[in-house]
């Protein structure tokens, strides 16, 4: 399967990634052998065989619904690029 | 003076022999003379070093005892360590001071052990070579122009040049294992779920796995002892009996059945490594283990496989680097849409992109089933090869690389040649089966590796077979001379 730059630009904005025309073209190439290396799969014989999402088939421990962690606001926004009072700032939502 | 294993620096500090600060200044001063050739390290932490050996020296003249007390290690930088920057390799988290401690990390500490500091990486461990790194390629220690494998290239190549005795790495598709057999270390990726994954930064949650890089198998069982538990903070960690994996080393591997699987001994093999590993085999054998050929015949379908499932989990789990709450942030962002799109381009280097891309596509409406839904239905059948192949042996054993390390800048290129570096090491991951890699021989001046691999928590075994093949070889006790 091949990707031509405007895919590589549908995929970059669901993914969040601001890419310029230039990088659109470059990457359209690497993900083209990437995908095309992929296909390799098609040839595998999966009828009935069930997908595994996890190695040991493990399923999730429930804990008691208590709380156990402590308020730690301050000490985690300390590592935020831009806080105020205990918010988050982001630039203007609603106008 | 000797550079010595973990343990026989232990044993030296428990016979007041050498203090817990003269060994921490003894690699401190050894980073300081060597590093700036290897670039092995994002950040060295002297004072915290130095203030956690002065505590262990306490300890140890009150009489403690602990798995590593006093010992230096060098931990990669994908272990967060509250207090100190955190990168991950990454632009997007240049500046990240860690709010908390990484539960490996938190236990090995407990255990004793002297942070010397944080080793480079690929960035977000997407990489075999340690090049994508932000801060920097490393270079192999046995040869320069070289790369040392990755992504925990920097802690091997650390250990390697003994600027630490050990280290920690993580391996999500062989990332412990490659670079270990590249810089001539002994390397473990535990059972997935055996080490707790809280506060180790997330690169594909069902494939990654932390674990111990040491200069031998007895080493990395002592590191491994302290790793190891069930964790509350990870739901995925596995409860199991408490186990010694330094106390069956000593035993003997006759009539040890040992699994070659043809797949691996194929075409894309490199003849001097093949000769290698053959002559590492006819070691064993001579220690009375049994060589069978078996096949696991899924085996080409592992790289695939994993190109879809491993992006798609890291395009999920980077989703949180939104340029809000941690990270990079871009300047003046127009409105929230630029702030998102713009940081994260700015913060991720190109392999991050592509992967994030390749996992956003595979999981987006109209190719879930086509890709990611295949590439599971794989995985179960790769998993299904190994576990009729330990029905009929007790170990597998093979090269742990096709190559000797490449040289820098040969496979940056060309994403798909450098993701077949893996070949070898990636169905393990996604079985979610225990590897180690040991080194094996020598060849031009590189070192090469042979990979072990066992069956769900055998970890005690694999490093049974690798100390007994270390009792016969020398391979993992010489050194790079330049850092002699």
């Amino acid at each position: 399967m091949s990707l031509n730059s405007d895919e590589v630009r549908r995929i970059a904005h669901l993914a969040r990634l601001a890419v310029s025309d230039r990088e659109a073209e470059l990457f359209a190439g690497g993900l083209s052998e990437i995908f095309h290396f992929v296909e390799a799969l098609d040839a595998a014989e999966i009828s009935g065989i069930e997908p595994m999402a996890h190695p040991l088939d493990a399923e999730q421990r429930l804990r008691p619904d208590v709380v156990t962690e402590s308020d730690q606001r301050e000490h985690f926004q300390a590592v935020a690029p831009l806080v105020e009072a205990g918010l988050y700032l982001v630039p203007r939502v609603i106008e | 003076m000797t550079l010595e294993t973990l343990a026989g620096w232990s044993r030296r500090l428990y016979a007041r022999d050498i203090s817990s600060r003269e060994l921490a200044e003894l690699y401190l001063a050894r980073i300081d003379r060597f590093d700036a050739q290897l670039n092995s390290f994002i950040t060295v932490t002297p004072e915290l070093a130095l203030e956690a050996a002065d505590a262990a020296d306490r300890r140890i003249a009150k009489g403690e005892r602990a798995p590593l007390l006093g010992l230096p290690v060098a931990q990669k930088d994908i272990f967060c360590t509250e207090g100190v920057r955190t990168t991950c390799g990454s632009r997007m988290l240049e500046g990240f001071i860690a709010p908390y401690t990484a539960t490996a990390v938190e236990r090995m500490n407990l255990a004793g052990s002297v942070m010397l500091g944080k080793t480079n990486m690929d960035e977000f461990a997407m990489g075999s070579s340690n090049e994508t790194s932000h801060f920097g390629a490393v270079r192999n220690p046995w040869k320069p122009d070289c790369v040392p494998g990755g992504s925990s290239g920097g802690s091997a190549a650390a250990v390697a040049a003994r600027l630490a005795p050990a280290a920690t790495g993580t391996d999500t598709g062989g990332s412990i294992r490659q670079p270990a057999a590249f810089c001539g270390i002994t390397g473990v990726k535990p059972t997935y779920g055996r080490v707790s994954r809280y506060g180790m930064i997330a690169f594909a949650s069902s494939l990654d796995q932390g674990g111990p890089m040491a200069t031998s198998a007895e080493d990395c069982a002592i590191l491994l002892n302290a790793m190891v538990g069930a964790d509350s903070r990870d739901s995925t960690s596995v409860e199991r009996p408490r186990e010694d994996f330094t106390a069956g080393l000593s035993e003997g591997i006759r009539g040890l059945r040992i699994g070659l699987p043809r797949e691996f001994f194929g075409d894309g093999l490199d003849p001097s490594v093949r000769a290698v590993v053959d002559s590492a085999l006819a070691v064993l054998r001579e220690r009375g283990a049994e060589l069978v050929e078996i096949t696991l015949p899924n085996s080409s379908l592992s790289v695939p496989a994993y190109y879809v499932v491993a992006p798609a989990e890291c395009s999920s789990n980077l989703a949180r680097y939104d340029g809000v709450r941690f990270g990079h942030r871009c300047e003046s962002p127009r409105d929230l849409m630029d702030l998102y799109t713009r940081s994260r381009a700015e913060g991720f280097g190109a392999e991050v992109k592509r992967r994030i891309m390749i996992g956003t596509y595979v999981l987006s409406a109209g190719y879930y089933d086509a890709y990611y839904l295949k590439a599971q239905k794989v995985r179960r059948l790769i998993a299904n090869d190994f576990r009729q192949a330990f029905a009929q042996v007790d170990v597998i054993a093979g090269p742990t690389s096709p190559e000797v390390p490449f040289r820098l800048g040969a496979k940056s290129a060309d994403p798909v040649k450098m993701y077949l570096s893996d070949i070898y090491t990636i169905a393990v991951n996604l079985a979610g089966l225990p590897g180690l890699s040991v080194p094996a021989g020598i060849v031009g001046n590189l070192p090469v590796g042979m990979q072990l691999i066992g069956n769900y928590f055998d970890e005690a075994r694999l490093l049974n077979v690798a100390h007994q093949f270390q009792q016969d070889t020398d391979w993992h006790t010489r050194m790079p001379a330049a850092f002699a």
